[in-house]
């Protein structure tokens, strides 16, 4: 078994909001993140697959095809949107960087063949990030 | 579902690594420049790991604002700014990184409640970092 990860980064603005809470609880729950006009990040995704290395071409998962994959199911769907008022998916749910991470796991996931998805990292920033692993 | 959230903070302190259990010619074969008499110090980088369920209201694992709060109380004050030989935690045992990393991970594994102190990885440089998750082989 091998692990291989790739990286890759989307820029996106988002707020967090309880509507069972009141504006107070809101504000002292999520703090600065509260405010409903937003504010944004530079997230950076790292995507670990795992599997065994192919004898004929010495891969675990071709690279070009990763890439396209973290492309088309990350980036150019979360990169320079609003989470929560784009992203079906955070219409009702807090954009978190956990609940990023498991939307981030649940889209790559069934497109992953050759190599299994071991884990998906993203940084909010150099000094906060959330790992998910698929785990109930 | 469950996550694992890792916060980064830092901290500069001093050390000197002598070990009294050690000979003058022991120690300094031992530490090299690290036994240098008058100790020499770090800019430490401690990323805390918690680990656990996904609030479904919040979406989040821990309120972020606690664990800043705990951090900040039980680890900043304590050792930010010191000289690691001097304290009280370090009275028996030698402040290398292994025993600062060891001993914050004791520090804040009863503080947690909702959510589980995985693991506490401390940067002495970028070049070197050490890895405590609880027990006397690790976990992960």
């Amino acid at each position: 078994m091998i692990y291989l990860t790739r990286k890759c980064e989307f820029s996106a603005s988002h707020y967090y909001h309880s509507p069972e809470l009141s504006a107070e609880e809101n504000l002292r729950l999520y703090g600065k993140c509260a405010n409903l006009n937003g504010h944004g990040h530079n997230y950076t995704l790292e995507v670990t697959v795992r599997g065994e290395v192919d004898p004929t071409n010495g891969f675990v998962i071709d690279l070009k095809d990763l890439k396209e994959i973290m492309n088309r199911e990350v980036v150019e769907t979360l990169d320079h949107r609003h989470l929560n008022k784009e992203i079906a998916e955070f219409a009702r749910r807090n954009p978190t960087t956990e609940n990023i991470a498991v939307y981030i796991w649940r889209r790559l996931e069934p497109e992953l063949k050759v190599a299994k998805l071991h884990r998906v990292r993203v940084y909010e920033n150099h000094d906060l990030f959330v790992d998910f692993l698929g785990e109930a | 579902m469950k996550a694992y959230l890792t916060k980064r903070y830092w901290l500069s302190a001093s050390h000197r690594l002598h070990s009294e259990k050690l000979t003058e010619e022991q120690n300094r074969a031992t530490y090299g420049k690290c036994n240098n008499p008058y100790g020499h110090g770090h800019n430490y980088a401690v990323e805390v790991t918690v680990g656990g369920q996904i609030d479904p209201a919040s979406g989040m694992i821990c309120d972020l604002g606690e664990l800043d709060c705990v951090v900040a109380r039980e680890v900043l004050e304590r050792f930010d700014h010191q000289n690691l030989n001097c304290l009280p935690e370090f009275r028996e045992a030698v402040p290398t990184s292994e025993n600062l990393c060891k001993t914050i991970y004791q520090i804040l594994q009863p503080r947690f409640r909702a959510a589980h102190l995985e693991k506490v990885r401390l940067e002495e440089t970028s070049m070197n970092s050490f890895e405590y998750s609880g027990g006397e082989e690790g976990n992960r």
